[in-house]
């Protein structure tokens, strides 16, 4: 079963008497254990897709099917829960809450899900998730007391905190320098390999896109390219043309 | 738990920017510490002076006889005869309101020290018990005449700072012998200095002494006070003033005045033990009408009154001062409700103010945490809980500091000050509630963000 799949989506936006259509009839699907990198011209609308597949906006028309749940039809609040247990974000200016310690960074959304951990639980699962990412001697830094990199995998571990099956990544490495940059691709790699999570990055640079397994193109709200990367010692994913 | 970590969420925001925080609360801080400290300096200065108008007399109760009537004319308030000091004793028997009761005869003559005279304006006959229905127990000089010196109508008086003045020039007057119609009575005691009454009346030109010795030696005659305008006006006229002639009495004698053998050959019935007025007082201001209640029962049932008749005698409260009693404390209460309001209302303003550059400058926090999940609602929770730990932390520092200026008030200014419960509960209450109002509206705006615009806000 596919886990993502998007039926004629389209975004128009209404600036004033204008309506400026973003989107224009995008038809996708994405299985379980994909890694794809969404490129694009800026203004080919690829942010704005990824506000749609990731709940954060709504489609002006179409039909977008997330884990078998048609969710354009949600209201603000259900489309709240999704995120919180469906998605996990990773953004290109890590978005960490200053002067809080990096285990209190990554428990953050816990404190919105439905399951009702307990201090400790959370804290233990925080901890966990951060000896994952490789900072397990970071718990109580301040994000100020940490390098870009090490910022961007506090980030993805608090993406990951509620288990999803889904990652965003808005250009993760937009902020890092080539070196770390390659440290945090890897790591997505690592993470879509052995723990079979679909990521979904936004980038412009090819050198990124080179991490992923699938690339889609977007050009003028239209997808023009949709191509499988075939890698040695991993297995392909199944077409979807 | 839920609560517990929203809680815990909004201590750790604010503590990130701690001198903002502080400084948001100090509006709050100083508003509290002002009502709380203005409510206990105000609940003492306010007893003090509850204590002081009560020293008036506004807890003390005149009972009257009803009037006398003859032929259609009545005489007016006091003329009938039906007052006993039986009844007085029964009063302080049967009321449990009344405090104590003290019987009274007046008199008005002239007072004679050696080369001196006066005529004081108050002559009351009456029983010790008066002096603690006046509050007026501690003697300036000597002690106050005794129940037996009443029962044996003893010759003993106490004199009010004026006549000291007037009669002694200042001197002590305790022990030697004054005159009142040709009777000597030795002065006892000295009262201690009262000033005007309300109406101005010059409370310290008295003299008091055994309602007895008043009654049967000095008015001599019940009837004389019965009606006395004509011949009370008579004797000044004729013994004091001079100017009689120029400023004739008021009132014209319709009957020829008696002479000495008229009056000999029909003498008047002398020992009537009526009184003219009972001064009862209430334990306080509250049991002011419930005295007057049983007052009323005990002495229609002792005058043996039928259902349908009217009472003959009437009982007065001091309502002038008892409503300034009450109009004071309700007067000052307000006005430091209002102070403290204001000032309230100018830290809740600070706090909205504070709240809502927090609000912007965390536009990505609240963007972010959308995109984690958080719902509307829960930004809002967040958002108001901030503002109202920053309303209750300030609420206990100006508990603190209030308390802490009152108790320093005192201390070092001597001014009766009253803890009250009442109004730190207020203050806890009041700080809350600001908290909410005024950080209701930015944590709105906060959860009304778009994800989208927040997270991409700069």
């Amino acid at each position: 079963m596919e886990l993502i799949e998007l039926r004629d989506i389209e975004k128009t936006y209404q600036m004033g008497d204008i309506s400026v259509p973003v989107l224009k009839g995008i038809s996708l699907s994405i299985r379980q254990g994909e890694l794809i990198a969404l490129t694009g011209s800026s203004g080919s609308g690829k942010s704005t897709l990824m506000n749609i597949l990731g709940c954060l906006d709504r489609p002006t028309a179409g039909e977008y099917w997330l884990d078998g749940q048609e969710t354009s039809k949600l209201t603000t609040d259900e489309r709240a829960l999704l995120r919180n247990r469906k998605l996990g974000f990773v953004f290109q200016s890590f978005n960490l809450l200053s002067r809080t310690s990096a285990i209190e960074n990554v428990a953050m959304p816990l404190s919105y899900a439905a399951e009702n951990l307990s201090d400790r639980e959370a804290r233990g699962r925080a901890a966990e998730m951060l000896g994952r990412v490789g900072l397990a001697d970071r718990l109580d830094h301040f994000p100020s007391q940490l390098s870009g990199g090490q910022q961007q995998r506090v980030a993805i571990a608090r993406a990951l905190i509620n288990r999803p099956p889904v990652l965003f990544a808005d250009e993760p490495t937009g902020n890092l320098d080539s070196r770390t940059s390659e440290e945090v691709l890897q790591m997505f790699e690592r993470l879509n390999s052995e723990e079979g999570i679909t990521i979904i990055m936004v980038t412009h640079d090819p050198k990124v896109a080179g991490h992923a397994k699938r690339v889609i193109r977007l050009d003028d709200g239209l997808i023009q390219g949709n191509v499988p990367i075939p890698e040695p010692g991993t297995e392909t994913p199944g077409g979807t043309s | 738990m839920r609560v517990y970590t929203t809680a815990r969420t909004a201590f750790k925001a604010l503590g990130r920017n701690p001198m903002r925080a502080m400084l948001t609360t100090l509006g709050i801080v100083i508003g509290v510490g002002a009502v709380i400290a203005m409510m206990e300096i105000g609940a003492g200065s306010s007893a003090s002076l509850k204590k002081t108008i009560a020293s008036m007399g506004a807890n003390v109760l005149v009972i009257r006889p009803g009037t006398a009537s003859s032929g259609g004319i009545s005489f007016g308030v006091g003329t009938s005869t039906t007052l006993t000091p039986e009844d007085n004793q029964a009063i302080l028997r049967e009321c449990p309101s009344i405090h104590n009761a003290a019987p009274i005869v007046r008199a008005r003559t002239q007072v004679v020290y050696g080369n001196r005279n006066w005529v004081p304006n108050t002559m009351y006959g009456t029983t010790p018990a008066f002096l603690d229905v006046q509050d007026w127990s501690i003697l300036a000089e000597g002690e106050p005449f005794s129940d037996r010196d009443v029962l044996n109508g003893n010759r003993v008086c106490l004199l009010g700072q004026t006549l000291v003045r007037e009669l002694f020039e200042g001197a002590s007057p305790v022990g030697k012998e004054i005159r009142i119609k040709n009777i000597s009575f030795r002065v006892i005691g000295v009262l201690t200095p009262k000033g005007a009454n309300m109406m101005g009346q010059d409370q310290d030109d008295v003299i008091l002494a055994p309602w007895t010795t008043i009654k049967y030696r000095v008015t001599g005659s019940s009837l004389s006070t019965t009606n006395q305008s004509a011949s009370t006006a008579a004797t000044t006229t004729d013994t004091v003033n001079t100017l009689s002639n120029l400023y004739p009495a008021a009132q014209l004698s319709l009957y020829p005045e008696r002479s000495s053998v008229q009056q000999a050959d029909n003498p008047m019935p002398v020992r009537f033990a009526n009184i003219e007025s009972i001064m009862a007082a209430a334990n306080n201001a509250g049991e002011i009408s419930p005295a007057i209640e049983q007052m009323t029962a005990l002495l229609r049932e002792r005058h043996h009154l039928r259902v349908d008749e009217p009472d003959d005698f009437s009982i007065r409260d001091m309502a002038e001062l008892t409503k300034t009693l009450s109009t004071t404390t309700t007067l000052m209460t307000n006005l430091l409700l209002t102070v403290a309001m204001i000032s309230l209302v100018v830290g809740g303003v600070g706090i909205m103010n504070i709240m809502l550059v927090s609000v912007t400058e965390r536009t990505r926090e609240i963007g972010l945490r959308m995109a984690v999940g958080a719902r509307g609602r829960d930004i809002l929770q967040q958002f108001l809980v901030e503002a109202v730990v920053l309303c209750l932390t300030g609420g206990a520092m100006g508990i603190v500091l209030g308390h802490g200026g009152s108790l320093l008030v005192q201390l070092l200014l001597k001014w009766p000050v009253e803890t009250s419960p009442a109004a730190i509960a207020a203050a806890v209450l009041v700080s809350a509630g600001v908290g909410i109002i005024f950080g209701f509206y930015p944590a709105w705006k906060a959860s009304r963000f778009d994800p989208i615009e927040a997270l991409r806000f700069e």
